[in-house]
């Protein structure tokens, strides 16, 4: 099944197929974390994009020369490498995007989803093929973060990256943007999915 | 300031910032795990040594990387000490209760990738907490993770009796849960900080 060919199904895999969030629930402790607002689940969504994108460069690049018995350990010092270089750009770039993400930067490391893609898949293809399925996988993380990040912030502040929605009369759903309002948002995201799938099952038989 | 009692850090770390239900660390075994009682007690109390040992190291490795100003190997070094303590647990589990071992499986080398780990090692750091209030902190933070994994497995095991619409079986279902918990949880939110 991994041949070297490239098809549009290397990327959109993980856009919808197989979306991590969605579909495979890997790297769940920063979609909860951090998608209180649109903005910091968009910056949380680049950053696990660029680590994600890097590191499956470097590990395909390298495939044939790691040693079968400390790869796990290999693969998990590319990454940790690769997020000390995004929380000190972050740091640089925007102080306030740093303060409010706080340490969620740094546990990009423990996002299973990075070490299992360089397991699973960029370990055995060329770094062309890899660096598209991370994309792809990158682009669906994000998507789904944006999904979170934007509806917690529309119920909860009434909001969306900043810009005042419904006006000042709007009863702010303060659940929302605490901590339970995450779990409650990615279980209704994920009934929705679910019956929408049955739906189509039904039509179909 | 936060208050820095010893006391203080354990219940902070147990209840009122909850590693799982509050803050949002080691959701993968919290969810992946808690299908069973007799499979989550184990992998809280192992998630809980692995805590204490990684964090008694991250305080010493923390020592040498100050003293040396190379502050940017932290993470790197971290993560480093957490697998090497959770193949020491992994040994030690595989040589005196062989069942367990194979009855946990696949999940116990995945604590390396749980997030509460590296997450406690991070925030001791960033606290600043001495020796001791780091040990009672981990104490504190493994026991409110076998707490909420306890609870959620209690409750998971009931519902697999329950009729249930066919929509809300698997992951959905156990999120619900876990936001209820966590809602009940925030009651707790006046004691901490």
């Amino acid at each position: 099944m991994l041949d070297d060919k490239i098809t549009s199904e290397t990327f959109w895999e993980g856009v919808w197929e197989n979306n991590p969030v969605f579909v495979m629930l890997l790297g769940m402790c920063p979609v909860l974390a951090v998608t209180n607002s649109t903005i910091n689940a968009l910056a949380m969504g680049l950053a696990t994009l660029f680590v994600l994108l890097s590191s499956s460069l470097l590990v395909s690049l390298i495939r044939n020369w790691i040693p079968k018995q400390t790869r796990i350990a290999i693969y998990i010092i590319i990454i940790a490498t690769f997020v000390t270089v995004v929380d000190y750009v972050i740091q640089a770039i925007s102080l306030d995007l740093y303060n409010a993400l706080g340490a969620f930067i740094q546990l990009i490391v423990a996002n299973c989803m990075i070490l299992g893609r360089a397991e699973a898949y960029a370990s055995k293809v060329p770094p062309v093929k890899s660096l598209v399925n991370a994309l792809g996988m990158g682009v669906g993380f994000t998507i789904a973060l944006l999904c979170l990040g934007s509806v917690r912030e529309i119920l909860g502040s009434g909001t969306l990256l900043g810009f005042d929605l419904f006006g000042e009369h709007y009863q702010q759903w303060v659940v929302m943007i605490l901590p339970p309002g995450g779990f409650f948002v990615l279980g209704g995201w994920l009934l929705l999915f679910e019956w929408l799938r049955q739906r189509k099952e039904q039509e179909e038989s | 300031m936060e208050p820095t009692g010893l006391d203080f850090i354990f219940f902070n770390a147990f209840l009122a910032s909850n590693f799982v239900l509050a803050l949002f660390l080691g959701l993968c075994p919290f969810l992946g795990v808690s299908g069973k009682l007799e499979t989550a007690f184990p992998m809280g109390i192992a998630t809980m040594v692995v805590m204490l040992i990684s964090s008694v190291c991250a305080y010493f490795i923390n020592q040498i990387l100050v003293s040396y100003d190379i502050e940017y190997l932290r993470l790197i070094s971290y993560i480093a000490v957490i697998a090497s303590s959770v193949q020491l647990v992994e040994m030690t589990l595989k040589k005196f209760t062989p069942g367990l071992f194979r009855s946990l499986g696949i999940f116990l080398p995945l604590i390396t990738t749980n997030c509460a780990i590296l997450g406690l090692a991070l925030f001791q750091t960033f606290k600043e907490y001495n020796f001791l209030q780091s040990l009672v902190y981990a104490l504190g933070a493994g026991a409110g993770f076998t707490l909420a994994i306890l609870l959620m497995a209690g409750m998971r095991e009931r519902m697999d009796l329950a009729r249930l619409p066919s929509v809300t079986q698997g992951a959905a279902l156990s999120l619900m849960i876990g936001g209820l918990l966590s809602l009940s949880f925030m009651g707790f939110a006046g004691l901490g900080s």
